[in-house]
């Protein structure tokens, strides 16, 4: 039990993708533990914006690290997803080779692929990869097939995640920006910029591009996290260009490459760019990036067309060297560090939770099982995801199911009362939670309709009212 | 499930969809509209400006105005207007069409009808759609959403304002944000010319000493949380002059650059779109490739005024209610857009029919022009254009004396610009 309201036994800073991964792990346990996010809401650092890939378990070699979780991770979502009703889809991944050399490259993925034990991994021939992709242009030479790679809405993930921890008794505590620590006897002291001072027996650094500031505050290892930005296009869901299954390149030496991925809600995502940035909020996009996606992509699918785009945005990898940097803090007490959790740490996570609790129960945390942990998420119905008479039946029961908000995607009043009744009080965090104002017309009908709902339904007033918390207000002043 | 039964379902209770029923009932045809928004009029009821109606009422109406004079025609007809109401599914089976519809208040409806006219209008292009780099704080709003809050809702969005594309909505609110107390900056156009009207560029910018940057491309919107500003770079001879790129500081910036028509339900029914407008292909009754489905308004293609909207929309309603009356066109003539011509709706007509109206946009901006407009390459009219520009709208009437000589067993009607 609580000793008092701000004591606990393990405090996470960063609620991304690791460290809901971690809190939702340790949930399951007699434990009082902190999610710590300095954002306005869960998901808004790296894990909203990737390329949302559930990884074949192929692109890297067994002995780091990050490919053991990679294979371990990929083959965890399937119950999470029972468990907790996000957007996953096992879609299946090709790599597309365009000349004789890289069906070279294609035999060392599929040979790595093998030792890495992933499932149903096959070699294509042109024939084949053009049957399983007939969307791919015609100098595709041939190719590889992981039948167990996926799709995943990652911030949904997150969302989920984070909802069934604090279900399950841990505390989410969201503009926790953390500032300083000390540690007395057995216990850190953990400092917010606001003043908020919490206090817990083990910090997890899963602070994602800032793990490396968060270290130093803790005065743990000295190590520099580099943002590696990626820029990505959204195309509608109405594209003919929508392939299959996922659609890699072969890879470079950098990255991944950049993929048509149809993603898990219907659109279809292409990118991403691999460029260092020295800022690490810097994610705007650029004209010469983009471009590149665009002739990247129809190198693979020639049928994409510009008037496809309904958006583009970028996200930030947090790169630490060849792989990720997870282990006790080897210079300070009660710290574990989750560092440099870049591409595959989506499809990781899952293991990285898993992993964690392990060290953390080798250094000492005492883990003993709740009677009652329950790690089922109650399912919110989608508008778009019903028939006539199921939608009828819904309507029946409640009204606002019938009041259609966002025309593009399909999402009901009562879906955005239930995001803003979960804690998305912003228009980036209902949107994330419901999908409305990403589809086509991204926003420009759904808006004031949002914004409306959001003051009804919260008290704010119009000016308290942001995109993504800070100063990003959306309205200035009343006419 | 409840199930509802009209000869005609209009899908959209804008100036179009509201024309084209009363058209229909005026007939004696029984007719339902089904608008998703709580009230009729469509985009009208955000446009509180004035300058609607001086064809059809010929007098000089705000959106509002204009919209009213149809709702209360409306009102007085047994037309059912379902509003506040959304189409989910749109299914042909053979002769019918089969809406599932869904309220708040009623929930799923299942409508049946043996016509059905699309009259959903536009949506406005966005930052994506043209692809303008940058980050993404928040203060981009499209003019049309930024013309709700003002209008409708009665809040500001921004102080200094850009507005990026100089479409009629993004001239408007150039003036209304500057009535309000706002600085407009800038506009800031691709082309070489504006997209808006005319009477707009004197009435909302000159009027206001707005600068108009014509061949200016935006290179970036900048800001973290909120818009602190644009960098906008000159065209020069079609080439970008990285150079001369420069920024102007804001915290809102207003995207006027051109509207869709709404065509996903259509896509979905099977109706076959035209790459050029985003509209369907019609025949010279306005009905689309799906037998019984008919198109109108800004759904069809993209007007400059209601007033051409409604006048569309009146014989679209005509057409519809002569087909269900079994009335077939005579002989069709294929429509090409030939030399300099953007597009020409329909895309055929009736060589056996009197006043086949035809609508189109130029690619060019050009003075003492002339509309040519050959049948089987033999020039059966020639019209002398002042000025056109592809912002104005040219239309085009054309019957027997043009279309009768026919020979061949497709002909081709092709209007050209030169």
């Amino acid at each position: 039990m609580k000793s008092s309201s701000d004591s606990f036994d393990v405090a996470i800073i960063g609620a991304g993708v690791s460290g809901a991964n971690i809190a939702r792990k340790l949930s399951a346990y007699e434990l009082d533990v902190a999610l710590l996010e300095k954002e306005v809401d869960v998901a808004f650092g790296t894990s909203k914006a990737n390329s949302g890939i559930v990884h074949g378990g192929f692109h890297h070699n067994r002995k780091h690290l990050m490919a053991r979780l990679e294979i371990q991770g990929n083959l965890m979502f399937d119950r999470l997803k029972a468990e907790l009703d996000f957007p996953f889809e096992r879609c299946g991944i090709v790599v597309a080779a365009l000349h004789e050399d890289e069906m070279r490259a294609i035999e060392q993925l599929y040979m790595q692929g093998v030792d890495n034990g992933v499932i149903g991994i096959e070699m294509c021939s042109r024939e084949r990869i053009l049957e399983l992709e007939p969307k791919l242009g015609p100098d595709t030479m041939g190719g590889l097939y992981a039948p167990g790679g996926g799709i995943v809405e990652p911030y949904r993930f997150v969302f989920s995640l984070v909802e069934n921890a604090v279900k399950n008794g841990v505390s989410l505590m969201t503009k926790f920006c953390v500032e300083s620590a000390f540690r007395e006897g057995e216990v850190w002291t953990v400092r917010s910029a606001d003043g908020r001072t919490i206090r817990a027996r083990w910090v997890v650094n899963a602070a994602g591009l800032f793990a490396d500031d968060v270290s130093k505050v803790f005065g743990a290892e000295d190590f520099e996290i580099k943002a590696r930005k990626g820029e990505y296009y959204l195309l509608d869901r109405l594209t003919k260009a929508k392939p299959n299954r996922v659609v890699f390149p072969v890879p470079t030496s950098v990255s991944k490459g950049m993929l048509i991925i149809p993603t898990a809600e219907g659109t279809v995502l292409i990118g991403p760019t691999a460029t260092g940035v020295i800022d690490k909020e810097d994610v705007a996009t650029t004209r010469l990036e983009l471009d590149t996606i665009l002739k990247s992509a129809r190198t693979m699918i020639p049928s994409i067309l510009e008037t496809d785009v309904i958006t583009s945005f970028a996200g930030l990898r947090p790169v630490l060297g060849e792989d990720f940097y997870i282990d006790t803090s080897k210079k300070v007490a009660g710290f574990v560090q989750v560092a440099g959790i870049q591409s595959p740490g989506l499809t990781a996570s899952p293991a990285i939770g898993e992993y964690v609790k392990e060290i953390l129960k080798k250094d000492g945390l005492r883990l003993v099982e709740k009677a009652d942990w329950d790690p089922f998420d109650h399912k919110v119905p989608r508008v778009k995801d019903l028939s006539p008479f199921e939608l009828d039946e819904l309507v029946k029961k409640e009204p606002s199911y019938g009041e259609i908000v966002c025309r593009c995607e399909r999402v009901s009043e009562a879906e955005i009362v239930e995001a803003i009744k979960r804690g998305h009080d912003t228009l980036d965090g209902i949107k994330y939670f419901t999908r409305a104002q990403m589809g086509r017309c991204q926003g420009g009908f759904c808006t004031y309709k949002i914004l409306k709902i959001l003051m009804r339904e919260t008290g704010m007033s119009y000016d308290e009212i942001t995109k993504r918390g800070g100063t990003s207000a959306i309205l200035r002043s009343e006419l | 499930m409840k199930e509802l039964k009209f000869d005609a379902v209009v899908l959209g209770g804008g100036a179009a969809g509201m024309a084209a029923a009363l058209e229909l009932v005026s007939r004696g045809r029984s007719c339902a509209i089904i608008e998703r928004e709580e009230q009729l009029g469509g985009i009208l009821v955000q446009c509180i400006h004035n300058g609607f109606g001086l064809i059809e009422f010929n007098e000089e109406l705000s959106g509002p105005e204009f919209a009213e004079r149809f709702e209360e025609k409306v009102a007085k007809t047994g037309i059912v207007a379902l509003c506040s109401t959304t189409v989910v599914e749109m299914e042909v089976e053979g002769e019918e069409k089969v809406l599932y519809c869904v309220s708040s208040a009623r929930g799923v409806e299942r409508i049946r009808s043996k016509v059905v006219v699309l009259a959903m209008g536009c949506r406005e292009r966005n930052r994506g759609n043209i692809r303008i780099p940058g980050s993404r704080p928040s203060g981009v709003y499209t003019a049309g959403l930024a013309q709700r809050l003002v209008n409708i809702e009665g809040y500001v969005p921004g102080k200094d304002i850009v507005i990026i594309g100089s479409g009629d909505i993004g001239l408007i609110m150039a003036r209304r944000m500057s009535w309000i107390g706002c600085k407009v900056h800038a506009v800031v156009e691709i082309l070489p010319y504006p997209s808006g009207l005319t009477r707009n560029i004197v009435q909302c910018l000159h009027d206001f000493d707005i600068p108009l940057y014509l061949s200016h491309l935006t290179t970036d919107i900048y800001g973290r949380d909120r818009v602190e500003g644009v960098e906008i770079t000159p065209i020069e001879n079609g080439a970008l002059m990285s150079e001369k790129s420069f920024k102007i500081p804001c915290d809102t910036v207003l995207l006027s650059v051109g509207l869709v028509p709404e065509n996903e339900l259509s896509k979905k029914a099977g109706v076959e779109i035209n790459s050029m407008t985003n509209g369907p292909w019609v025949d010279s009754t306005l009905m689309t490739n799906v037998p019984g489905v008919f198109a109108c308004g800004n759904v069809l293609h993209v007007h400059d005024l209601v007033d051409y909207v409604v006048e569309e929309a009146r014989r679209a309603g005509a057409f519809a209610a002569e087909w269900l009356g079994g009335k077939k066109p005579g002989k069709e003539l294929r429509v090409k857009a030939g030399s300099n011509v953007r597009y020409v709706a329909p895309s055929k007509v009736d060589a056996t029919r009197e006043g086949n109206k035809l609508y189109l946009r130029t690619l060019v901006v050009k003075n003492e022009a002339i509309l040519e407009v050959k049948l089987d390459n033999r020039v059966v009219r020639t019209i002398k254009k002042g000025h056109v520009q592809p912002s104005e709208m040219i239309m085009l009437s054309l019957g027997k004396a043009e279309l009768e000589a026919v020979a061949g067993p497709d002909p081709v009607l092709e209007i050209s610009i030169h």
